[in-house]
């Protein structure tokens, strides 16, 4: 195997470890933040997991922190813990590409409320991170600036498309980091890159200045080492925000608040669907029995349960995410930002810069929603996609009845080769089929590294749990974390 | 069942989404997209008509609030990011058929 640039996660400090520290005066944010510079500076050109490392901006920011605190005042709950953003969270006069060409150099005028959350709660904002363009992919290799490379194994992907952010949490270069999962891009490269990763309800994370992929499916989302630190960013980032009308009313539940109180008496309920067929690796298949006998020993009621039309998600999603996608993308009209490419007339525009500024992978998301769009086959697939959808909310809903949560493979496989699944597109999208049902749901689910397989790559379990379960989901993976094999294999 | 995709089809929806592609591009997004298609065969065949679509995971209505003046974003900026401006607007090519 090629050499791993995962530092050793147990001897490096926690978000909560750096902000108790830095809020007692015990630590300096500067100095923390200059370990992780230095890390950046030493593996950043074998991994990329950014397109930006904002560095002087983080040393302003880590300075304030420090002054605050020397003054007698409390930065926050993350108080100079460096953070990642996936870049197509809106940075105020910072560019935020979304990997794309078509919107190379654009700065935003404003925050996302994700942004403003993190820095109110006193974080130190790292980079910009890599990620597949607009958000389309498994892999992060469908970025217009190149590939980011799996920390654990560089000839392997990150997976995707949040691949920068867990990249960055997996290699130190930062505490946590945030991403967006639309349908399992934060799940999936978190169980690639043996890092936490979760995807919280929707409506539960202000969408506000997310650029937008696939609007009723799109979440932000946490990246971290351990359970404890997902849920601290997630109460931060979480709540109501008039900016964005799809937000839940109120503050929701609060993520952390069932930690530390096992698993005793949890009903967890296996997806038989998942088991192993759709494509699940017998390795992968492996761990995830063994978490469910670890929950069972700590505790835990597990028994199988079928949710049938999960089956279905993969072909509903790639109806309705396009579909989402080839509305939301055209916007990008060479009109008020980003790329213009000249024509004679403004249609000819249009085209030029649309054709030159989309890559391959957003061109053909945006011709399967338009083509899933159009006259005489709305019925056929879109409306057809909406159908399945209710039924997985259903088939959710009648598991939930009997199970507090329910517990599956994160990604089929572990991290696969750069380059192996370019060619055939449904190939990539086959990495989805376990995260998929929960997005179309709009419910809660995380990834928790449980072991590793036959390669010695990390494998992901993952937790779901009905809308706004995420108290319970947190308390399920807490338990999983705390039992799962030590890694192997790794300096 | 709906026909194969043909690559008139793509061209059509090529330019419905206003792009260009290449002959080249043209046949490879043919096959591509044929192949995601004939995986969504297995919801095409779902007998479920009477089953409700769900466009939304949560049920939307309008969010309104009170109609007070608010500050917005700075005009200058937001223009600064613009391809190109003239006297505090957007400009763009001609959009009718003959020049001015």
């Amino acid at each position: 195997m090629s050499q791993s640039f995962v530092p050793d996660f147990a001897s490096a400090p926690t978000a909560a470890a750096v902000a108790s520290g830095v809020r007692r005066g015990e630590l300096s944010a500067r100095d923390v933040l200059d370990q992780y510079l230095d890390r950046i500076r030493m593996r950043e050109g074998q991994v990329h997991a950014f397109n930006l490392v904002m560095e002087e901006a983080a040393r302003a920011r880590a300075a304030e922190v420090d002054q605050a605190v020397a003054a007698g005042g409390d930065p926050g709950p993350l108080a100079g813990v460096p953070v990642a953003l996936k870049d197509l969270l809106c940075t105020h006069g910072v560019p935020t590409t979304c990997s794309s060409r078509i919107l190379e150099g654009w700065a935003p005028p404003y925050d996302a409320t994700v942004v403003t959350r993190l820095r109110a709660a006193g974080a130190v904002v790292v980079g910009k991170t890599n990620m597949d363009e607009f958000a389309m992919g498994s892999s992060t290799e469908h970025s217009a600036f190149g590939p980011t490379r799996n920390p654990h194994d560089v000839t392997r992907v990150p997976g995707g498309s949040s691949g920068g952010s867990a990249a960055a949490v997996a290699a130190g270069f930062a505490t946590v980091s945030l991403g967006t999962d639309t349908g399992g891009s934060i799940r999936q490269p978190a169980s690639l890159c043996g890092v936490v990763g979760a995807k919280p309800t929707y409506g539960m994370v202000s969408r506000y200045g997310l650029v937008a992929f696939a609007s009723s499916l799109d979440q932000i989302g946490p990246f971290a080492r351990n359970v404890a630190d997902a849920a601290l960013v997630l109460d931060v980032i979480g709540g109501h925000d008039e900016h964005d009308s799809t937000s839940l009313p109120g503050d929701g539940p609060q993520a952390a608040s069932n930690l530390g109180r096992g698993v005793e008496g949890i009903r967890v309920g296996v997806i038989s669907e998942l088991e192993g067929a759709l494509g699940i690796a017998p390795d992968v298949a492996s761990r995830v029995r063994e978490a469910a006998e670890a929950l069972a020993a700590a505790g835990a009621k597990v028994e199988h349960v079928s949710v049938p039309s999960v089956r279905y998600g993969l072909s509903a999603y790639y109806m309705i995410a396009p579909a989402e996608a080839s509305s939301n993308l055209a916007r990008y009209d060479g009109v008020r930002y980003g790329l213009r490419v000249r024509g004679d007339d403004i249609t000819d525009m249009y085209i030029a810069t649309r054709s030159a500024g989309f890559g391959p992978e957003v061109k053909r998301r945006i011709m399967l929603g338009t083509y899933a769009l159009s006259a005489g086959y709305y019925d056929a697939y879109y409306g057809k996609a909406q159908k399945v959808r209710t039924l997985i909310i259903r088939d959710f809903e009648a598991a939930y009845r009997s199970f507090d949560v329910l517990l599956s493979p994160t990604a089929p496989t572990t991290a696969f080769a750069l380059g192996a699944k370019m060619s055939d597109p449904l190939t990539m999208y086959l990495n989805d089929v376990c995260t998929i049902p929960s997005n179309l749901a709009g419910h809660p689910a995380m990834s928790v590294p449980f072991g590793c397989g036959d390669d010695g790559l990390p494998v992901g379990a993952q937790v779901l749990a009905p809308a706004l379960g995420e108290p319970v989901m947190f308390q399920v993976a807490e338990v999983l974390e705390a039992s799962a094999p030590a890694r192997g294999g790794e300096s | 069942m709906a026909q194969p995709l043909s690559k008139q089809d793509v061209a059509h929806v090529a330019r419905l989404a206003r792009l260009a592609l290449s002959e080249e591009e043209l046949e490879q997004f043919t096959s591509q997209l044929a192949s995601v298609l004939e995986h969504a065969a297995d919801i095409e065949a779902l007998d479920i008509a009477a089953v409700p679509p769900t466009a939304h995971p949560v049920p939307l209505s309008n969010v309104l609030r009170e109609d007070e003046p608010r500050p917005c974003l700075d005009r200058d900026e937001v223009l600064a990011q613009a391809p190109d401006v003239e006297s505090g607007r957007f400009r763009i090519p001609r959009i009718l058929g003959e020049a001015p």
